[in-house]
C-alpha cells in the first residue's frame, strides 16, 4: 500500500517500506547525504540527511526513518540547516584544506555540501590527524586518510558488494581510524583490487593510484564504453585526457554491473598505450615471399619487428611507466626467417587462408579444433561458430569459459 | 598441531574456547576475552587465527578488539596498576597520584615502563568511590591512596626504583 | 507432572523459611557484608577473623554472606545477634576490630576503631497480603532510625543486606519467586503488562520510559523470536546502584526478567553486565544454576507452559554501551556503536528481533509491584513518578553510599539528612546527578524535589542514579572539563557531532583551565554544544554537553575568574595556582623540601623555606606533608 506524506508542502506517495529520502528523491525533493548511497545499507552516521518531521523530537536521518502515512516533513528547517553546517564545520576542523591539489576537486561530495551551505573554512589551533599519505605499496589504491571523513562507504562496498570485508573502523572516538585488515596492507589483507572502495569513497581518501595526477573531473572527457574482457558486458567510463586513458571510473547507470568493477576492468586498461600492443598483423618472415618484404619494408608500407627492438620497446615502457611512446626504430636490424614481420590485413589473412585450405585438404576437417572467446559477443561468436562447421567443416569447437 | 611464530604464541590453547563458544552467535567479544585471559593480551597472530576459525572477516575481528578499552593489542608490564579516576576519586585526588607517578618514573596513563615493569593505566570508577581515590595494583584494590603510599607500594611490589 | 512443580516449588518454600527461621534465630547469628565495596574494605579477613574467634570462644554461630547495606563508609560490616538480644550492626571491622566487637557484644567491652551502626531491625511492608521483608537501623540510645537511613524506604534494596545472594533458599524465604508463580499461574501476559502499566512504573536506567508501555509495543511486534534484555552496563563515573542490586540480590532481577519474557512473549534474555563488574557476574551466574536446578528458567517453567533461558554477556569496556542499541550491538559481538532509531529495539533488537531493554532495577521492581500491588506502588513517591529512587551518593558528604528514597524527596533532604551534609567544616557548591550526561545544580535548587520531571526542568537528570555532592574546594571548570574528557573518551566515533564536537569542546575546556581561555569560547562552547545537542546519533552526544552547560548556567562566575583573572578560586586548575610558604607558620622542618620531587623548595633547617615557582611542577605534595599547615595556594599566580 502506498504511503502518502508532505515533504516541504508537496503531497507525494511513496511505496511502504520507502525512506523519507527515498521518497523526497523519488520526487524530485533534494536532501543531502554523505554516508548514503542507495547500493548501500543504511547507516545515519553523517547526520547530514536530517530533516524536521512534525510532531517528533529533534531532527530526524531521512536516510534511516521510513516515510509514515500523514507524516509532514520539511527538509530545509532551520534546525536541518543548523545541524548540516555544524557537521560540515565540525568534518571541515578535521580536514586538510588542500581542494587546490586534490585529485578529486569538483567530483567531491563534501566539497559540494560545503559550497552549497556556504560553510566557510574553521580556523583552530585544536588537534587534526596527520596520517601517513599513500601508506600502502600496493598498485592500485591511494589511501589519505587525513581527508576521511568516516562514512564507512569503502566499508560497506567491499563488505556488501564485493564480499570481501577488507575495510573497517578501528578504535574510536575522535581516534576512529580506518583500517585494512587488522591494520595491516591491503593485499595483505585479502583485497583484490576491485576498486569498489575507491568508487564509492565521496571524498579523495581513497583514489585510484594509477591515475594520480593525470587529470580531474573538469579536464577529462568520459567515454562510456563495454568492458572488453569478458564477456558479462560491463559498462563503464573512460576517462581522457589528450587522447590518452587516464581513469576508469564506474558509471552508476551501467545496466549490467552498475557501480561494479572488477581490478581488469577497472585497472587494466595500461594495454591500451603499451608499446607491445598488437596494432597490426604481424606474419614471420619464413611465410612471406622475401623479395616482397623487401620491397615493402622499403617503401615504409611494412616493418620489421625484430627481439631487440622489442625489448627495448617494454623496458622503456616500464620506466616511464606506459606514456605510450615508442621508442626509436632500429633500422639496421637483420632478417632472419623468424623475425615479424608488421603487414597489412590482406597479406596475413591470405596466409591463413592458404594454410587453412591447405590443411583441409591435406587432413580434412577434422584436423581443425577451435576454441572460441569469452571476450568475443555472441554475434561473434555465432560467426565463429559457423565459420568452424561450415567452412572448415569439424564440429570440434569449443569456449575458453568452459576450461 | 602447535605452531610457533614470531611471538611463539601457542595458538591450540584456543581450541577449547573454540569449543565451548564454536556454535554461538555474536561470540567474538566473550572469545577475545577468553584469549586475553590466556595470552595476557591480544596479539596479532591471535587475532587473526580466531579471524580464521571463526569465520569473521580479520577486519571486524580488529575493529571490535580496538573498540572496546579492556582489550589490549600489546604486551603489558609484569605489573600493573589502575587507577580509578572516576568522579569520587577524581574530586578526592587521583590527578594528584598521577603527578606523582610523572614525576618518579615518566608514566602516563596507558603508558609501560621500558623494562616492562609497570604498566598505568586509568579506569572510570570501579565502584568503590566510598574509598575514593581507588588504587588497584595487580589486582588488589587500594582504597584511600595517597601519593607516598602509592610510591611505596610500587618500591615494595616492583623492581623500580 | 504440572502440579508436582509448583507443589515443588511450594515445598521447598516452606523448606527454606524453615532454614531461614533457623539461621536468622540461631544462638549467634551473624551477616558479614560481601559487596564489593565491602570485600575491597577486607571482608574476607573480617570473615575469616570472625571465625577464628568463634572457635576460639567455642561459638556455634550461623554466618551469613550478604550483599551491601548501602553505607559503604563503614565497611567492612559486621552483624551479630545472639538469640534474645538485640541485633548489632557495627562498621569499619578490619580482621584487628573482630576481637574487639566480639568483646563489645558478648562482654561489654569498649569499642575503639570499629563503630556500632545501629541496632537492626529487620521491617515489612504489608499490601495485598503479601510482605515486603528489609532491614532498617535504629540507633542504640535514641531508638529512632539513625540519620543515614531515616528518609529512605526500601524496596527494590530490601533484600540487600538481608539475604545471601548465593542462596536461592533465602530468596524464597523472602517470598522471592512468588509473583513469577502468580504471574505465570494467575494472570495472562496483557494483565502482567497492565498491572505493571498501571503500578506507573518508570524505567530506571535514565530515560523514564513507563516500563509497562515499553513491554506493550515489544508484545505487539508480530514477529518471533523475542527477547529480554537487561542493562546492566552501568558506565557512569560514581554510579554503583546496579551493582549493589546484582551483588546482594541477583535472584529479583532473574525474577523481573522472566516476568518480562512471559509478558511479551519471549523466551530468551540476555543480562548485559559490565565487565568491571566480576562479583556481580559470578553471582548472577550461580543465581542463574539455582534458578535452572529448581525450574524456574528452562522449560515449561511451573508447569506453565512457558519457557525462559537467560545468558550472561559481559561488557567489554565501552560506557556508550549502556547506550541499548549499542549494546545490542555488542551483545551480537560487533562494535559498541548506537543505530538510529526506528527501528526501535521493540520492533527490531537484536538480531533484528523485537527486544525490550530495560535497566537492572527496573526489572527488579517488578516482582514487588506484581507482589504488593500497583496501587501500593502507585502510593508511593510522586503521582508523575512513583515509587522510589536510588542513588550511589559520593563525593563530599559526611555519609555516602547507596541510598533508596522515595521519589519527590529534596536534594537538601538527601544531602543534608541523609548524607549528614559536607563533612570538615566545608560549604556546600554544586550537586550533580546523571554522571557526564547531567548536570550540577547549585544551591539554590536544593529545594528541588527529586523526580524524574523535577531533575530535567531543573537542568539536571534522574540519570541512573549517581548523585555527587561538591564543596568549595572542586573546581566547577575543571569538573566540567573532566565530564568531557569522559566524553571524548568514551564516543564511539559514528558520528561527527559527538566525534568532533566534542573533542573541540574539551580543547576549549582545556584552553580556558590553563588561563588561555577567552570570553568569546563561552559563546563558542555554547555553539558548540547546541550543534552536538541537534546533530548527535545518540543520547551520548546529544547529553554530553549539559555538565557544562548547567555549569556555564550556575557557576558563570568561576568561568569567567579563570578567563578574565586567571584565577582559579577553587584552587585546582594546576595553570593558575602557585604554592607559597606562609613564614610565620613555618618551622623550617624540611619535610616539604625532602618530599619535594622536583627540588623546587629551599631553606636552611629551622629557616623559612621557600618555594620556586619556577621549577615548581604543582603536584602539592608538600602541601600534603607540611605538618603545620604552612604552605598556601595561592591563585591567581
Ligand atoms: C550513553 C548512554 C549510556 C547509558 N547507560 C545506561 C546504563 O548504564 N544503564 C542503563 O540501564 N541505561 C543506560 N542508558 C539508557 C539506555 O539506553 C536505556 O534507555 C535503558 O536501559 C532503558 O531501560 P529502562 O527503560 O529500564 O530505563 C544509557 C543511555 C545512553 C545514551
Ligand atoms: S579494492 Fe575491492 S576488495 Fe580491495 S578493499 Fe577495495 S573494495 Fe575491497
Ligand atoms: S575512505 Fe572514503 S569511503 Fe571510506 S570511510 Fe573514508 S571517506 Fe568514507
Ligand atoms: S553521539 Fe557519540 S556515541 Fe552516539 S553515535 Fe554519535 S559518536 Fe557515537
Ligand atoms: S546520509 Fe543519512 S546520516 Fe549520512
Ligand atoms: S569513582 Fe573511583 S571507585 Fe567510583
Amino acid at each position: 500500500m502506498p504511503i502518502h506524506l508532505t515533504i516541504n508542502g508537496k503531497h507525494v506517495t511513496a511505496p511502504e517500506g520507502a525512506t523519507i529520502l527515498e521518497a523526497a528523491r523519488a520526487n524530485g525533493i533534494d536532501i543531502p547525504t554523505l554516508c548514503h548511497h542507495p547500493d548501500l545499507s543504511n547507516i545515519g552516521a553523517c547526520r547530514m540527511c536530517v530533516v524536521s518531521v512534525e510532531k517528533a523530537r529533534g531532527v530526524q536521518t531521512a536516510c534511516t526513518t521510513p516515510a509514515a502515512e500523514g507524516m509532514v516533513v520539511n527538509t530545509m528547517s532551520p534546525e536541518a540547516i543548523e545541524t548540516r553546517k555544524f557537521v560540515l564545520e565540525m568534518l571541515l576542523t578535521d580536514h586538510p584544506n588542500d581542494c587546490m591539489t586534490c585529485e578529486v576537486n569538483g567530483d567531491c561530495e563534501l566539497q559540494d555540501l560545503v559550497y552549497d551551505y556556504n560553510v566557510k573554512w574553521p580556523e583552530h589551533n585544536g588537534k587534526r590527524h596527520q596520517y601517513e599519505i599513500d601508506p600502502d605499496p600496493n598498485p592500485f589504491i591511494f589511501i589519505d586518510r587525513n581527508k576521511c571523513i568516516l562514512c564507512a562507504r569503502c566499508i560497506r562496498a567491499c563488505d556488501e558488494i564485493q564480499n570481501r570485508s577488507v575495510w573497517n573502523f578501528a578504535n574510536r572516538g575522535f581516534e576512529t581510524k580506518l583500517v585494512a585488515g587488522a591494520d595491516q596492507l591491503l593485499l595483505d589483507a585479502y583485497c583484490e583490487s576491485c576498486g569498489q572502495c575507491v568508487a564509492y569513497c565521496p571524498v579523495g581518501a581513497l583514489f585510484d593510484k594509477m591515475s594520480l595526477g593525470k587529470g580531474r573531473i573538469m579536464q577529462v572527457k568520459k567515454v562510456r564504453t563495454t568492458c572488453s574482457y569478458c564477456g558479462v558486458g560491463c559498462n563503464f567510463d573512460l576517462n581522457i585526457r589528450n587522447g590518452q586513458i587516464v581513469r576508469v571510473t564506474s558509471a552508476p547507470d551501467a545496466p549490467v554491473n552498475g557501480m561494479a568493477l572488477c581490478v581488469k576492468g577497472r585497472y587494466g586498461y595500461d594495454y591500451v598505450h603499451h608499446p607491445d600492443r598488437l596494432t597490426r598483423p604481424m606474419v614471420r618472415a619464413k611465410w612471406l615471399d622475401a623479395d616482397t618484404v623487401a620491397e615493402q619494408v622499403k617503401s615504409g608500407q611494412w616493418a620489421l619487428f625484430t627481439e631487440a627492438q622489442q625489448r627495448r620497446a617494454s623496458l622503456s615502457y616500464r620506466r616511464t611507466s606506459g606514456n605510450g611512446k615508442s621508442p626509436a626504430q632500429d633500422s639496421q636490424s637483420e632478417i632472419t626467417p623468424d623475425t615479424f614481420v608488421k603487414t597489412d590485413w590482406d597479406t596475413a589473412l591470405d596466409v591463413v587462408a592458404r594454410k587453412f585450405t591447405q590443411v583441409k585438404k591435406d587432413h580434412g576437417g577434422d584436423a581443425f579444433a577451435l576454441l572460441a572467446s569469452a571476450k568475443c559477443t555472441n554475434e561473434e561468436n555465432f560467426i565463429f561458430n559457423k565459420f568452424t562447421r561450415q567452412m572448415l567443416a569439424t564440429h570440434s569447437i569449443d569456449h575458453c569459459a568452459r576450461l | 598441531m602447535s605452531k610457533t611464530n614470531q611471538h611463539d604464541i601457542e595458538l591450540n590453547l584456543m581450541d577449547e574456547v573454540f569449543a565451548q563458544y564454536g556454535e554461538e552467535k555474536g561470540a567474538l567479544i566473550p572469545v577475545l576475552q577468553k584469549a586475553q585471559a590466556l595470552y595476557g593480551y591480544l596479539p596479532p597472530e591471535v587475532l587473526q587465527h580466531i579471524s580464521r576459525r571463526m569465520k569473521i572477516p580479520v577486519s571486524k575481528v580488529y575493529g571490535v578488539a580496538t573498540f572496546y578499552a579492556q582489550f589490549y593489542l600489546e604486551r603489558r608490564g609484569r605489573h600493573v596498576l589502575r587507577l580509578c579516576d572516576g568522579t569520587a576519586c577524581h574530586v578526592k585526588g587521583t590527578p594528584i597520584l598521577l603527578t606523582a607517578l610523572e614525576d618518579h618514573y615518566h608514566l602516563q596513563p596507558g603508558e609501560t615502563t621500558e623494562d616492562n615493569e609497570l604498566t598505568v593505566e586509568i579506569v572510570y570508577c570501579l565502584g568503590s568511590c566510598a574509598l575514593a581515590p581507588v588504587a588497584v595494583f595487580d589486582g588488589t584494590v587500594m582504597g584511600r591512596m595517597k601519593q607516598k603510599t602509592l610510591l611505596n607500594t610500587i618500591k615494595k611490589r616492583t623492581d623500580l626504583k | 507432572m504440572q502440579q508436582a512443580l509448583v507443589h515443588d516449588l511450594a515445598e521447598r518454600r516452606t523448606l527454606a523459611q524453615t532454614r531461614w527461621q533457623a539461621k536468622t534465630q540461631a544462638d549467634v547469628y551473624i551477616t558479614v557484608g560481601m559487596g564489593t565495596c565491602g570485600i575491597a574494605a577486607g571482608a574476607n579477613d573480617a570473615l575469616k577473623g570472625i571465625q577464628r574467634e568463634l572457635e576460639a570462644r567455642g561459638i556455634r554461630a550461623e554466618i551469613s554472606e550478604v550483599g551491601c547495606v548501602g553505607m559503604c563508609s563503614y565497611e567492612p560490616m559486621v552483624e551479630i545477634q545472639a538469640r534474645g538480644r538485640e541485633r548489632i550492626n557495627y562498621g569499619n571491622v578490619t580482621t584487628r576490630q573482630v576481637k574487639e566487637i566480639f568483646r563489645h557484644y558478648f562482654d561489654g567491652g569498649a569499642l575503639r576503631k570499629a563503630v556500632i551502626v545501629g541496632q537492626v531491625m529487620p521491617t515489612t511492608t504489608e499490601s495485598h497480603s503479601h510482605v515486603l521483608h528489609s532491614l532498617s537501623f535504629r540507633s542504640i540510645d535514641a531508638g529512632e532510625q539513625i540519620p543515614f537511613q531515616s528518609k529512605q524506604l526500601r524496596i527494590v534494596l530490601s533484600n540487600c543486606g538481608l539475604i545471601d545472594p548465593e542462596s536461592i533458599d533465602d530468596y524464597l524465604a523472602v517470598d522471592g519467586y512468588s509473583a513469577l508463580e502468580k504471574a505465570l499461574l494467575e494472570m495472562t501476559p496483557e494483565e502482567v503488562i497492565e498491572e505493571v502499566l498501571n503500578s506507573g512504573l518508570r524505567g530506571r536506567g535514565g530515560g523514564g520510559f513507563p516500563t509497562g508501555l515499553k513491554w506493550r509495543f515489544a508484545r505487539a511486534t508480530p514477529s518471533w523470536p523475542k527477547y529480554v534484555i537487561c542493562n546492566a552496563d552501568e558506565g557512569d563515573p560514581g554510579a554503583f546502584m546496579d551493582r549493589s542490586v546484582l551483588e546482594g540480590d541477583p535472584h529479583s532481577v532473574i525474577e523481573g526478567m522472566i516476568i518480562a519474557g512471559y509478558a511479551i512473549g519471549a523466551e530468551y534474555g540476555y543480562i548485559y553486565a559490565r565487565a568491571e563488574y566480576p562479583l556481580a557476574i559470578r553471582r548472577l551466574q550461580i543465581a542463574i544454576e539455582q534458578a535452572r536446578e529448581l525450574g524456574l528458567l528452562g522449560k515449561d517453567i511451573m508447569g506453565s507452559g512457558f519457557n525462559f533461558e537467560l545468558q550472561i554477556k559481559e561488557g567489554a569496556g565501552a560506557f556508550v554501551c549502556g547506550e541499548e542499541t549499542a549494546l545490542m550491538n555488542s551483545i551480537m559481538g560487533e562494535r559498541g556503536q548506537p543505530w538510529p532509531r526506528p527501528p526501535y529495539p521493540a520492533v527490531s533488537g537484536v538480531w533484528n528481533k523485537p527486544s525490550n531493554v530495560n535497566n537492572v532495577k527496573s526489572y527488579a521492581y517488578t516482582p514487588r509491584i506484581l507482589r504488593l500491588g500497583a496501587d501500593w506502588f502507585k502510593s508511593l513517591g510522586t503521582e508523575n513518578s512513583p515509587g522510589t529512587a536510588v542513588f550511589a551518593l559520593t563525593g563530599q558528604t559526611q555519609r555516602t553510599g547507596l541510598i533508596e528514597v522515595p521519589m519527590g524527596i529534596t536534594l537538601r533532604e538527601i544531602i543534608f539528612d541523609v548524607g549528614g551534609g559536607v563533612p570538615n567544616g566545608k560549604q556546600f557548591k554544586a550537586v550533580q546527578t546523571g554522571g557526564p550526561l547531567g548536570g550540577c545544580l547549585p544551591d539554590a535548587y536544593l529545594d528541588t524535589p527529586v523526580d524524574f520531571d523535577s531533575l530535567r526542568a531543573a537542568g539536571a537528570v534522574m540519570g541512573s542514579g549517581g548523585m555527587i555532592v561538591a564543596d568549595e574546594s572542586t573546581c566547577m571548570v575543571e569538573f566540567a572539563k573532566y565530564f568531557m574528557r569522559f566524553v571524548v573518551d568514551e564516543s564511539c566515533g559514528k558520528c561527527p557531532p559527538c566525534r568532533i564536537g566534542s573533542t573541540r569542546m574539551l580543547e576549549i575546556l582545556e584552553r580556558i583551565t590553563a588561563g588561555e581561555g577567552t570570553m568569546s569560547d563561552l559563546d563558542e562552547i555554547k555553539r558548540l554544544a547546541r550543534g552536538m545537542q541537534l546533530g548527535s546519533l545518540c543520547a551520548l552526544g546529544q547529553l554530553a554537553p549539559s555538565p557544562v552547560l548547567s555549569v556555564i548556567r550556575h557557576f558563570e562566575d568561576e568561568f569567567v575568574a579563570h578567563i578574565e583573572n586567571k584565577e582559579c578560586p577553587a584552587h585546582v586548575c594546576q595553570n593558575l595556582i602557585t604554592y607559597r610558604v606562609i613564614p610565620d607558620l613555618c618551622t623550617g622542618c624540611m619535610v616539604c623540601a625532602r618530599n619535594c620531587a622536583v627540588q623546587a623548595i629551599s631553606g636552611e633547617k629551622l629557616q623559612v623555606h621557600e618555594i620556586d615557582p619556577e621549577i615548581c611542577v604543582r603536584c602539592g605534595l608538600c602541601y600534603a606533608v607540611c605538618n603545620f599547615d604552612a604552605i598556601e595556594i595561592i591563585s591567581p599566580r
